[in-house]
C-alpha cells in the first residue's frame, strides 16, 4: 500500500457543491480516465450512506415520467435528488440518443436537483460499469437520495440490483398472464413493483396478478415486495410508490439487509473490474499479436474452433504475465 | 488504465429553443450524429435557453446544436450564448439549424455561432462540422 495521497482538488470541489467539477468527474469516470479514479479513491470513503434507488422495466412503460414525478415528490419533502439514465448505445456506431431528459421538467433554478444522461457503452444488463461510480459521485456531492434510471429492456436487467439499494420495478397493465412474473429475472429482482399507466383498463388485474406472485414468498430476504398503482398522466400514486421505497430502505436498516447487499454488491463490482481488466488485456492481445491473428485465421478457416482458440489464447495469455 | 481501445464518444446536446412544434430535422440530425458515434443528449421542444445552459453543463457537452424554425433565432441564440459566457463555459462551441435568412445567419456567426445549417444541408456536412468543432474545441 502506498501513502494515501492529498485529495485532489476536484475531488474538494465535487465535495463542496460544485456542480460543473461534478459534471466533468463523471465524464471522467465514464471515458475511463485515468484522472477519476484519484477523485473515486479520495471520495469512496464518505459514500455508502444514502439510498441509491434503481428503475427498471420494459421499454415505454413510463420510467422517466415516474421518475420525473418522483423528483418532485422529493424536492416537496426538501429532499435534494441527484438522477442518472442509462440510454443504449448502438452496437455499431457506439452512438447513441439519450432521451430521459425529455420527460424532466424541474424548475431551471433547482439546484436541489442533478440529471444527468449516460450511455450504456455496450454493457450487458442495462447499467453501464461506470453507474456505480457516478451513484458515488453524485453522493459525495450532497444529495439526499440518488435515482438511477436503467436501459429500458426486458428480461436480463438484472444488474440493477448490483447498483441499487432499492430496486423499483415498473410495469404496465397487459404485459402478459400470471406466468409470466413466474419467469426468472425482472419479478425476481423487485423490491417494489409500481405498476403505472393505472389509468388504463386492465391495471387492477396487474395489481392482483403481482399481489398473487408476491404472496408466494420470496426466501431470500423476508421483504415482501410492495405493489404500488401510478398513473403519471393523473399524477396519481407518487406519493405511495416513495412510502413504498422508504418502507424498503427501513427495513434493509432493520433487518441488517444493507450491510449484507452492500457486501454483495461490492464483491460484485470488484469482480466486474477484475474481469474488465482482463478482458481488456485479452483484447489487445487479439488486436495486436500476430500468433493470435493466426489462431484467428485458422478458426475463421475452420481448421480450428472457437473454444480450442479460446484456451490456447488464455494459456498465451497467462503465460506472459 | 488508459483510455479505452475506442475513443471516447463525442458528447452533443440537440436542443429546440422557443416555441415552433417542428422537431423532425432535430431528430433526422440526432440520429445522424447517433450513427456516426456521437453521445446525443436530446433535450426537445421548446427549451429556454436557460434550460439549454443548465442541460449543457450537467451533461458535460462537447457541443451545443440548436434547431429553430420560429423566427426567434436573433433573440434565443444570442441568449444562449450569453448564458454560456456567463457560467465560464463559452468553450462549448453552438451550432445551429433552421429557417434563418443569410443576414441573420451572418450576424450570429459574428456573435459566436460557429456554424448555421440551412435547409438542404446534407448530413455528411453536419456531421463532419460537428466532428470539427469537437476537436477544435477540445
Amino acid at each position: 500500500m502506498t501513502r494515501p495521497a492529498a485529495p485532489p482538488p476536484a475531488a474538494r470541489a465535487i465535495a463542496r457543491g460544485d456542480r460543473r467539477a461534478l459534471a466533468r468527474a463523471i465524464s471522467q469516470v465514464e471515458n475511463r480516465d485515468p484522472a477519476a479514479s484519484g477523485i473515486s479513491r479520495a471520495l469512496f470513503a464518505s459514500t455508502g450512506r444514502v439510498p441509491v434507488i434503481g428503475i427498471t422495466g420494459p421499454l415505454g412503460v413510463g420510467k422517466s415520467s415516474v421518475i420525473n414525478l418522483l423528483i418532485g415528490r422529493l424536492r416537496d419533502l426538501d429532499l435534494t435528488v441527484g438522477v442518472v439514465a442509462v440510454d443504449p448505445s448502438s452496437p455499431y456506431s457506439g452512438g447513441s440518443v439519450l432521451g430521459d431528459r425529455i420527460r424532466f421538467d424541474r424548475r431551471v433554478d433547482d439546484a436541489g436537483v442533478f440529471f444527468r444522461s449516460m450511455a450504456s457503452r455496450g454493457e450487458l444488463g442495462g447499467v453501464a460499469a461506470a453507474t456505480r461510480e457516478v451513484t458515488r459521485l453524485l453522493e459525495a456531492a450532497g444529495f439526499d437520495v440518488v435515482l438511477v434510471e436503467t436501459v429500458g429492456s426486458g428480461q436480463v436487467d438484472l444488474a440493477v440490483r448490483d447498483v441499487a439499494t432499492t430496486s423499483v420495478v415498473i410495469l404496465v397493465p397487459h404485459l402478459g398472464d400470471e406466468v409470466q412474473t413466474l419467469k426468472a429475472g425482472l419479478f425476481e429482482i423487485a423490491d417494489v413493483f409500481c405498476v403505472n399507466k393505472s389509468d388504463l383498463p386492465g391495471a387492477d388485474l396487474a395489481r392482483k396478478d403481482l399481489s398473487e406472485l408476491v404472496g408466494l414468498g420470496r426466501p431470500r430476504s423476508g421483504w415482501t415486495p410492495k405493489v404500488v398503482l401510478t398513473s403519471t398522466v393523473q399524477g396519481i400514486g407518487i406519493a405511495e410508490l416513495w412510502t413504498a421505497i422508504q418502507e424498503h430502505e427501513q427495513f434493509l436498516e432493520r433487518s441488517g439487509g444493507r450491510i449484507r447487499e452492500e457486501r454483495r454488491r461490492l464483491a460484485a463490482e470488484i469482480v466486474d473490474l477484475a474481469r474488465e481488466r482482463i478482458g481488456r488485456e485479452l483484447a489487445q492481445q487479439l488486436a495486436h499479436e500476430k500468433e493470435l491473428q493466426a489462431l484467428l485465421d485458422a478458426v475463421v478457416a475452420r481448421r480450428s474452433d472457437p473454444a480450442g482458440a479460446a484456451e490456447r489464447l488464455v494459456r498465451a495469455v497467462t503465460r506472459r504475465r | 488504465m488508459g483510455k479505452a481501445d475506442r475513443p471516447s464518444p463525442i458528447r452533443v446536446l440537440i436542443a429546440k429553443p422557443g416555441l415552433d412544434g417542428h422537431d423532425r430535422g432535430a431528430k433526422v440530425v440526432a440520429r445522424a450524429l447517433r450513427d456516426a458515434g456521437f453521445e446525443v443528449i436530446y433535450a426537445g421542444l421548446r427549451q429556454t435557453p436557460e434550460e439549454i445552459v443548465r442541460a449543457a453543463l450537467e451533461e458535460d457537452v462537447d457541443l451545443i446544436g440548436l434547431s429553430i424554425l420560429s423566427g426567434a433565432h436573433m433573440a434565443l441564440f444570442p441568449k444562449v450564448l450569453a448564458l454560456l459566457k456567463k457560467e465560464k463555459a463559452s468553450d462549448i462551441p453552438v451550432f445551429a439549424g433552421g429557417i434563418i435568412p443569410d443576414e441573420d445567419a451572418r450576424r450570429l456567426k459574428r456573435a459566436g455561432i460557429k456554424a448555421i445549417f440551412g435547409p438542404g444541408t446534407t448530413l455528411e456536412e453536419i456531421v463532419s462540422t460537428a466532428h470539427r468543432l469537437a476537436r477544435t474545441a477540445a
